[in-house]
């Protein structure tokens, strides 16, 4: 279950406090005031951004993409790259 | 089988025979027989259980929790202020709606140190969101856990077993146990539901805020309502089986009495005695054991004493400020309803002071004055 | 279009996912992922009061890929040792049974749980995400916040003049078979060490060094680089403690200064230079001594002990993120 859940009230509720639904329906990318942008030309395909997003938001891809859905905007990837192919952005 | 064994080693069997898989406990006078004994069945390889021997009750409790909530059948027993030290994963085991069972030996809080019983260790827990059973006999000890663990794991809400410090614990009886298969049959193994497993993988207990927070709450109140039905048909159930039949309001001589002592643990069994004595002397005295405080039998509790002339509750406790606890649980029981009788409360036996048949017979003979306190401490020396 | 990359150093196995309620750059988010890919399905998380209860998200939802039990402050020991119990009980056999506490759940309220289960010796790993504070709660000092540090009960003018807890030493008191320190920007050295705990059996502890971008008044974007730094300045060593036997898994060539760490963080910022050389000093007074350490253990045990070029190379994994060390 990676949808927001609609709880009418006990009925829809297990006895306990337990949680079945997946935190993805959270799109954290509301979080975000700078936005990671990729210039492709200098990316050597490292991963070192994908191996550090705390938030799982850039892709296990080669090319690595940024999943604005979910970046919080910390700016680990462009702090970590190591050739500083990656700009944080405002107003994105 | 027919043996004689202690309240104690009523308690270690009885974990022994419901098959417990896992028990976790920590030594507090007067509880530590009840865990030397399992320790013994478990290293005999006669119990198929794993004893964790934890650092503290609290820790004992909490292992009690993980166990369970792994979807094992998971057993404790501890007194006084290993109950206290529980208290936070008290609620913990009931919110999670665990089905851990625990006997608890009613022993007096400190300071000062004090090793004697009163119930005020479990009664302090009524909120908590256990059952609780008060056993009058070591026979009843054996049989409320047995009961307990059944009713536990239908309606998922742990339950307390609760007896006395040495009047029963260290007090050797003689207990029928059941064959093992009858045990079994009545307390097959645990079908666990809302398990931990990797393989259907949840979260349990995460935050909640308010717009769910308070359903679970309305869900566990009614899960204790619901345990009522279901203790009345495990206890017929296992009456059927042993001949016992155990009532969640127990009564005594009742019918024609002019005045009821309400009773609990091993005072209940005096106060048979002391019934027996005073009919014997054209007295119309009758007894009420409340053998299952959570869920309180209210409708129990309302048709035994309607229309009694007087009703005396003996408490060995106190809620500091107001009175015993049994005492307002009776009256907030009785109120409002037609041919309620006035309830005069007794306080009795704190840290271990021996409650004997006189004592109970001055009790209602106190109770029948005319200007009897609503209130009174009973052989208290001011 | 996109395909997996061919080289990477870490899985690329996810077992949390996006959407949780980290703060931006949290390092105790990272250290999850990576135990995780270390540890795979056949795992349950007991998680007392700590920020991954609240990162997890609120009921009904739930970031782990596997079953995550919380529990109350003081207890994530003892529920796991229950888990471990039960698990094996109802025949579950060969779960990864993981107490994955705070600094404050493992070194304040819940050492007495944490200790008894280490002496009993009861087969869980104990995962302890160290931000050096009780940061869920607003960044109070817990007794593994480090001297110097300001926190919300440590003002700038009264700060924490007391050192960090030894949790390893009180840890490897107790006779386990494994004790190890992590960073989580060292990823490949903290998943081996996580893979390796959880073969074997008994008790197992790992103090997983993890950042805390609001706590300690720093820009998100240094989550990494500041912990890289606490090890590469020896405030964090990387180590292993097996059976006893203390191995240093990275003595970096050039050590880095101290001051270099500390000026990211605002909650170091109030120190003098005559209290940051106070700092450097207590640093290498720890460096020696597990040095020391290092090499009596090896000798008392009659195992060699590699040479420093041998155990820097051991981190080879992590040759990117060490190369900018």
């Amino acid at each position: 279950m990676t949808e927001k859940i609609d709880i009418r009230g006990a009925c829809d509720m297990p006895p306990m406090a337990k949680s079945l639904g997946r935190m993805s329906w959270n799109k954290t990318g509301s979080w975000r005031n700078v936005t990671p942008v990729i210039d492709y030309d200098k990316c050597t395909r490292c991963m070192l951004c994908w191996k550090f997003c705390p938030d799982l938001a850039i892709s296990c891809t080669d090319p690595p993409e940024i999943i604005l859905d979910y970046c919080k905007g910390c700016g680990v990837c462009a702090e970590e790259c190591p050739v500083k192919c990656i700009e944080m952005k405002e107003g994105l | 089988m027919r043996e004689v064994v202690t309240g104690n080693h009523t308690v270690s069997h009885a974990a022994r025979v419901a098959r417990a898989q896992v028990v976790s406990a920590y030594p507090i006078t007067p509880q530590t027989q009840v865990v030397e004994k399992i320790s013994e069945f478990v290293a005999d390889g006669i119990m198929d259980a794993k004893f964790i021997k934890v650092e503290s009750e609290h820790s004992a409790m909490v292992a009690c929790i993980g166990a369970s909530a792994a979807g094992a059948r998971a057993f404790t027993a501890t007194s006084a202020q290993g109950l206290a030290l529980m208290h936070e994963v008290l609620h913990w085991a009931a919110n999670a709606r665990l089905p851990v069972v625990l006997a608890n030996i009613n022993r007096a809080m400190g300071p000062p140190w004090t090793i004697w019983t009163d119930q005020i260790d479990s009664l302090s827990q009524r909120d908590t969101g256990w059952m609780q059973f008060y056993a009058d006999s070591n026979q009843d000890i054996f049989d409320s856990i047995l009961i307990s663990f059944k009713v536990a794991e239908q309606v998922l809400l742990p339950a307390m077993v609760v007896l006395e410090a040495f009047f029963l614990s260290h007090t050797a009886e003689p207990v029928d146990f059941p064959e093992q298969e009858e045990a079994d049959r009545f307390l097959p193994p645990r079908v666990a539901t809302h398990t931990v497993d990797p393989e259907h993988p949840a979260a349990f207990g995460g935050l909640t805020g308010p717009d769910h927070y308070y359903e679970l709450k309305y869900m566990e109140h009614n899960a204790m309502l619901e345990a009522e039905g279901v203790i009345k048909r495990a206890a017929r159930e296992y009456g059927d089986i042993t001949g016992r039949y155990y009532k969640m309001a127990d009564p005594y001589a009742c019918e024609d009495a002019d005045t009821v002592l309400v009773v609990s643990g091993g005072i209940a069994s005096t106060a048979k005695d002391a019934v027996d004595e005073a009919r014997a002397a054209g007295k119309k005295l009758g007894s009420l054991k409340i053998w299952a405080f959570r869920p309180f039998p209210r409708e129990a509790v309302r048709e035994l004493l309607a229309g009694k002339k007087r009703v005396a509750v003996v408490d060995r406790n106190i809620s500091f400020g107001q009175e015993g606890i049994f005492c307002t649980e009776v009256k907030a029981s009785l109120y409002g309803r037609d041919g309620a009788p006035p309830v005069l409360g007794f306080i009795a036996g704190l840290g271990g002071r021996d409650v004997k048949v006189r004592d109970l017979l001055a009790i209602a003979e106190a109770a029948e004055k005319a200007d009897c306190p609503e209130f009174n401490w009973y052989g208290a020396k001011p | 279009m996109a395909e997996v990359p061919k080289k990477l150093t870490i899985p690329a196995e996810e077992y949390i996912c996006s959407g949780h309620l980290a703060c931006q750059g949290c390092g105790a988010a990272l250290a999850m992922r990576y135990a995780l890919k270390a540890l795979g399905p056949n795992t349950v998380y007991t998680v007392p009061a700590c920020c991954w209860s609240v990162i997890d998200g609120p009921f009904p939802y739930t970031t782990l890929g596997v079953p995550l039990f919380h529990i109350a402050f003081e207890a994530a020991a003892a529920s796991a040792c229950g888990l471990s119990a039960g698990l094996e009980m109802v025949g579950k056999k060969g779960v990864n049974v993981v107490a994955w506490a705070g600094d404050g759940g493992t070194a304040d309220i819940g050492i007495q749980a944490l200790s008894g289960a280490a002496e009993r010796n009861d087969n869980i790993l104990y995962i302890c995400y160290d931000n050096e504070a009780y940061m869920n709660t607003g960044v109070q000092r817990s007794s593994s916040t480090p001297w110097g540090a300001w926190t919300t009960t440590t003002p700038a003018r009264h700060f924490k003049k007391r050192p960090k807890k030894n949790l390893v030493d009180i840890m490897v008191a107790h006779q386990i078979p494994y004790v190890a320190t992590a960073a989580m920007a060292f990823p490949e050295d903290l998943i081996r060490k996580v893979s390796k705990a959880k073969d074997i059996e008994g008790t197992k502890y790992i103090q997983i060094f993890a950042s805390c971008p609001p706590g300690w008044r720093m820009a998100p974007e240094y989550a990494v680089k500041a912990v890289r730094l606490a090890v590469n300045t020896r405030i964090w060593p990387q180590l292993e403690v097996e059976h006893g036997v203390y191995t240093i898994n990275r003595k970096p060539r050039k050590y880095t200064p101290v001051a270099e760490y500390l000026k990211l963080q605002g909650r170091f910022a109030h120190l003098t230079e005559e209290q940051i050389e106070q700092m450097q000093e207590m640093v290498e007074r720890e460096w020696d001594r597990l040095l020391f350490l290092e090499k009596s253990t090896h000798e008392m045990a009659g195992l060699p002990l590699a040479g420093e070029k041998a155990a820097a190379s051991k981190e080879g994994g992590a040759g990117a993120a060490a190369g900018q060390g």
